[in-house]
Parts: structure tokens; sequence; C-alpha cells
């Protein structure tokens, strides 16, 4: 009796499973044909050889990621990651109290609020990135509002720097850090709230313990969706950062562009793919048990 | 009379323009069960959520334990409540939920274990320690919140509407067990329901709620037996209201001239002329194949409905108002669509002011 129960078990979710298959179908040809076949060109490529017209020799070969091991491709990764990480930590805290904000209003408000949010996210980024540019050029509105304060005496040096990329990165990337931790906080119930007060907890205590680990999946969202491309963006550090501060986004865009070393940006795409990984691994983890706590 | 526990003056809530609790005047006794009873939206959760501390009166006095809190934040208010959403924390397991209260207030792990277990065993949940909330019926849920929010040893529980969710037969058990568990501990429960039933299987009083107004507070059986508003006799238990004129009163015996024909009833402080309900409970109708001395309404039998302990029977009178009798055992002399007369003992029903007294 025992024994022919798990067989007929068996059968059973196999049953179940193939029409879920035929469901992803025509998502997984999507993902085969414009994710999976581009990504292994890309690594392909990487163990290619760069011949002397910048195109590429199909000869095997570790060169590109030998030319990886050398020291400023480990400052400018460092350099990214840093500048990524900084980005990701300010989102968070300007995005947080934000979404917490629009989550506790009622709907019809939150979604004005969230509308002021997309607003300038549906603005082409090359124009918002000039805007900012304009903005804060040597002669810009800024810089003149400034001297005419009397704050400062001779213009201040804005755009080209690290400081310029970071707001370009910031205003860029809080849409995307706002949204789900929104979507998070709005889900918690305010009724665990009043419990966590009614059993003697402070407002401190009760973010600490309740609001905080039960909005976690959407902060790690929140974490996921601006580090990734922050990483990886180039428009951004191309534009305000002049191209004189390397990001391993524009290196990657410069190999295949300009300097034409094809192998050489694969590899770093690689690197770069393989970070991202990590994080995505790390957080469906985290996703998981997340979401048997969180109904 | 005992010492009252919780005692709200003049209470007044305004929710912008909508006037939810209206100078809502309550004392509520150490030791007792008071339900605030009432339709949705009769200002009884709101009322229990100013107790709490979640909403705060837009003026007047709240006073718990002889203090006042209207100023006090929930979490410095020593009541806990159990919600109806049980309200269970989801990312914790059923002992750090049990525990949050005294972990809040660093009393020490050993301590804490202990009185996590004796709550447990409370509330018949031992053994469930390290199971999350999702994994747990609706009636554990419940039973764990209960214990959550007994463990700090509050002197009055709040409940809002804590069995709501439930099925029919889990809500009539936790209703016992709930009772039980009050007279056990002898601590003040305040409980907010809908459902006239529960209120009467639990209260010690009742408070029947109506447009954030108290209509009556009493025990039970005086709220059934004398209820002193039409909408408290429709609202506990069942009821056949007649609208009326007082043709004559003499000796607390009134003669009341409704459109379906004139009916005596017993009741005090009415003049001739007055209008008034009659309220009769469908237990105390009698129906019989002759009229009677005192007076007696013909109606036609319309149908039966076996309830299982009880029979009830709809009459149409004479000017089709349906009227209501329920009986322990089906009267067989009595066929649909015979005609009958009603008659009731006048003592038994229920004289009531036209215009609704409002306490």
């Amino acid at each position: 009796m025992t024994e022919t129960a798990p067989p007929a078990a068996r059968k059973k979710k196999r049953g179940s499973s193939l029409p879920r298959l035929a469901q992803a179908g025509p998502v997984s040809v999507w993902m085969v044909l414009f994710v999976t076949i581009p990504m292994l060109f890309i690594i392909y490529i990487s163990f290619m050889t760069r011949n002397t017209f910048g195109g590429i020799e199909y000869k095997f070969s570790l060169t590109s990621y030998k030319t990886l091991l050398d020291a400023i491709y480990f400052v400018v990764i460092a350099k990214s990651l840093k500048v990524a990480l900084v980005t990701t930590l300010l989102c968070l805290l300007l995005g947080y109290p934000f979404a917490y904000y629009i989550a506790r209003k009622p709907p019809q408000v939150a979604s004005k609020l969230i509308m002021l949010i997309m607003i300038p996210f549906w603005t082409n980024s090359l124009m918002r990135l000039n805007a900012w540019m304009l903005l804060f050029q040597t002669n810009g509105p800024v810089n003149n509002a400034l001297l005419s304060l009397g704050w400062i005496s001779q213009p201040h040096k804005f755009i080209y720097t690290d400081w310029l990329v970071m707001v370009g990165l910031i205003t860029n990337m809080l849409p995307f850090a706002v949204l789900p931790m929104y979507s998070s906080i709005e889900k918690l119930q305010n009724s665990l709230l009043e419990a966590s007060a009614d059993l003697g907890a402070r407002p401190s205590v009760t973010f600490r313990k309740v609001t905080l680990p039960l909005t976690f999946p959407g902060i790690f969202s929140a974490i996921i969706l601006t580090f990734i491309p922050a990483l990886g963006i180039y428009t951004v550090t191309d534009m305000l950062g002049g191209g004189k501060v390397l990001y391993i986004g524009n290196i990657i865009k410069n190999q295949f562009g300009v300097i034409r070393n094809w192998p050489l940006g694969a590899a770093l795409s690689v690197l770069l793919l393989l970070i991202t990984a990590l994080l995505i691994f790390i957080y469906t983890r985290f996703a998981r048990i997340e979401d048997m706590e969180v109904v | 009379m005992g010492n009252s526990i919780v005692s709200l003056q003049h209470v007044e809530k305004w929710f912008g323009s909508n006037h939810v609790v209206k100078d809502m005047n309550l004392e509520i006794e150490e030791g007792e069960f008071l339900t605030l009873l009432g339709p949705s939206g009769c200002g009884k959760t709101t009322t229990l959520r100013m107790i709490a501390g979640f909403e705060d009166a837009t003026s007047g006095t709240i006073e718990v334990q002889g203090e006042r809190v209207e100023e006090k934040e929930p979490f410095q208010r020593d009541v806990n409540t159990v919600f109806q959403n049980y309200s269970l924390f989801p990312h914790m397991t059923v002992y750090d939920n049990v525990a949050y209260g005294p972990m809040i207030r660093k009393v020490p792990k050993d301590e804490i274990k202990k009185r996590v277990t004796e709550m447990l065993e409370l509330v018949q949940m031992s053994g469930y320690e390290k199971r999350k909330p999702d994994a747990l019926s609706g009636g554990q849920k419940q039973r764990v919140a209960i214990a959550r929010a007994l463990i700090n040893n509050p002197r009055v529980l709040l409940l809002d509407e804590p069995l709501g969710a439930l099925d029919l037969k889990l809500r009539k058990q936790m209703q016992i067990e709930l009772k039980r568990l009050q007279r056990k501990l002898d601590i003040t429960f305040v409980y907010v329901t809908h459902d006239q039933e529960e209120a009467m299987t639990m209260s010690d009083r009742i408070a029947v709620m109506r447009d954030g107004v108290i209509l009556q507070i009493g025990k039970p059986t005086d709220i059934y037996d004398h209820p002193r508003t039409k909408f408290v006799a429709d609202f506990i238990g069942e009821s056949n209201v007649f609208e009326g004129t007082v043709s004559r009163a003499a000796g607390g015996l009134l003669t009341v001239e409704t459109p379906q024909g004139v009916v005596t009833t017993c009741g005090e402080g009415f003049q001739p002329g007055e209008k008034l309900y009659v309220s009769i409970r469908p237990e105390f109708v009698s129906i019989g194949p002759a009229a009677s001395e005192s007076f007696s309404l013909p109606a036609k039998v319309k149908d039966f409905i076996y309830m299982g302990a009880v029979t009830k029977t709809s009459l149409d009178l004479a000017d089709g108002k349906e009227i209501k009798l329920s009986r322990f055992e089906a009267d067989s002399a009595v066929h649909e669509g015979d005609g009958v007369f009603v008659s009731w003992d006048p003592a038994r029903s229920v004289a009531i002011k036209a215009e609704e007294v409002q306490q």
C-alpha cells in the first residue's frame, strides 16, 4: 500500500508539469533567441583573439582574461563597484522613506505621487543628462547662483566629477529603488504595526522588528534593480564623467566601439555578468525564504 | 457593582465630517465580560481602538485603571488587543510571536521561555512553537493571537471581532473557550462583535450601539426581555414589532390600536394617544383556532421552517404583515393556509416609546 503510493504521486507530478512547460514554451524560445544565444556568443568571443584590424580571429586564446588581471582593471572594477554600491545605498536611503510615505497614503494620492517619479523616468535619459550638464556647467545656473550668493569666489567645477556622476546615477536609478520598496511596504498590514505597538514596542522598535524584516524582499529587489544597472551603465558616466573617470561600463563600450578589442570587451562583460549572476543567486535564496514568510 | 477599570466620559470621535462616536459614557467594571454589539459602522470598533490608543478621541476622557490615557501612545498603555485578522507577525514563529511582548520589555530569556510555554498551554497550542503563522489554521492562529495578547498580563483585554473569520462550529467552540479563559484569568474582556448570538453567549453585559451611540447597556437577559428601543428589540434576537397608538392605559396594561388590529401589552408611563411600538418575541406568540378573550388577530399560516430544535412558523396578518412564532414542537393540528388567531400574554410583550430613547 505504502509502496505503491510514491510512484502514483510522481506520475501525477509529471503529468502536471507538462502543460507548465508548454506554457513556458514561447517565453523560453524568446529567452533563447534574445538572451541565451547572444550571451553564449559573448562568452565565445571572450575566448577568441583580436586581429590587427580590430576584428575577431576565431582562434582560442586566454589573452583577454590575462589582460583582466592587470592592476588597472582591478582599480576600475573596484571603483565601479564602489560607485554602484554608494549609488545603491543612497537610493535606498532616499527611496525607502519616500516609498513608505507613498505607501501609507490613500491609493488615489499614492498613484499621483508614483506618477511624480515616473514622469522624469519616462523622459529621455540623454535629455535628462544634458539638463544636469547645463545646470552644473562652469557658467551654468548653479555656479552663477552660488557666485551671486557669495558662497564661492570662482566657479566650481562640477561636471566630469565622481560627484556629478553619482547625482546622475541616483536620479536615474531612484525609480527602480522606490517602486519595488513601495509595493512591499504597501502590502504591509497596518494592523501588524498596531499589534507591535500594542505589545509595548515603540515606533523605532516596531520598524526594526516588524517593518524592516517584512519589507526586506522589496529592499532586496531595489538593491538588485539599482546596483546592477549602476554597475554597467555607461551613458551617465560617459556624459557626466566626460569619459575622464573610467568605469567598467565605459571600458566595455570603448572596447567594442572605439578600441575595437572585442574579445577584451567580451571578457569584461563576462566578468560583469558573473558579478550580476552572483547577486541574483543571493537574491533568489533570500526571495525564496521571504516568499514563505510574507503572505 | 465592582470598580470600573475602564471609564469613558463624553468621548467623541469625528473622522472628518463623520461623527462616529457621540458623547460616549461607559463604565467597564473590573473582571467583567463586556460586549460592544452593533451593526457595522456603529462605532464599536472605533470605541475599542480609542481604548487601545490606535485612534485619538476627538474629545472626552478615557481612563484605564484610574489613569487618564488619552495622551498615551498605544505602546504606553497597559491594555492588549486581539485583532480581527489575528495580525500575527508572519516572519516569526509561534514562539517568537508570543514572546514578542516580554522580549520588548526585556524580560530575561528563561523567564520568557517559561511564560511562553505557560501561555501556549493555556490556549492549547503546546507543540506548535516552531511553526510559522502560515502553517496554522484560522482557529490556531486565533489561539496564538490570544496567547500573545495575554502574555503581558493585561488587566484589560480588548477583542475586536476575534472570531469573525472562523466557521460557525469553531466559532461556537471558541466562544465557550474564551468565556472560560476570561473566568479563569479573572481579567476584564472588552469584546466587539456584530453577532448578537455571540454577545448573548459570552457577555456579562452587552452595550448595544448604533450610529455612535450606546442605545442600551445591561445583562443579556435584561436586554433580551426588556429592549428599550425598537432597534434593540429587532437587533437582539428575533422580534415581531407592531406600531400603534395607545387607546387605553390602566394599571400597567395598555390597549394599543395597530393597523393589524387591537392588541394589549404591559407597559408603564404611556398616555392614551401616544404612539409606541409593541414588541413580542416569536417564542411567546400563541396561535389558536378561535379568538381568545383578551385580544386576537386573525392570521393565515404561511409556512413552517424546521430548524431542528425549534420550528418557526410564519403567518400573514390581515393586512399582509408577517408575524413569526417559534415552537419546540411543530403543532400537527396547524397546516399551511389554515386560518388561525394570534395572541400573546400581555406580560410577555414589551411596550417601546416611539421616539427612541437615547441613553
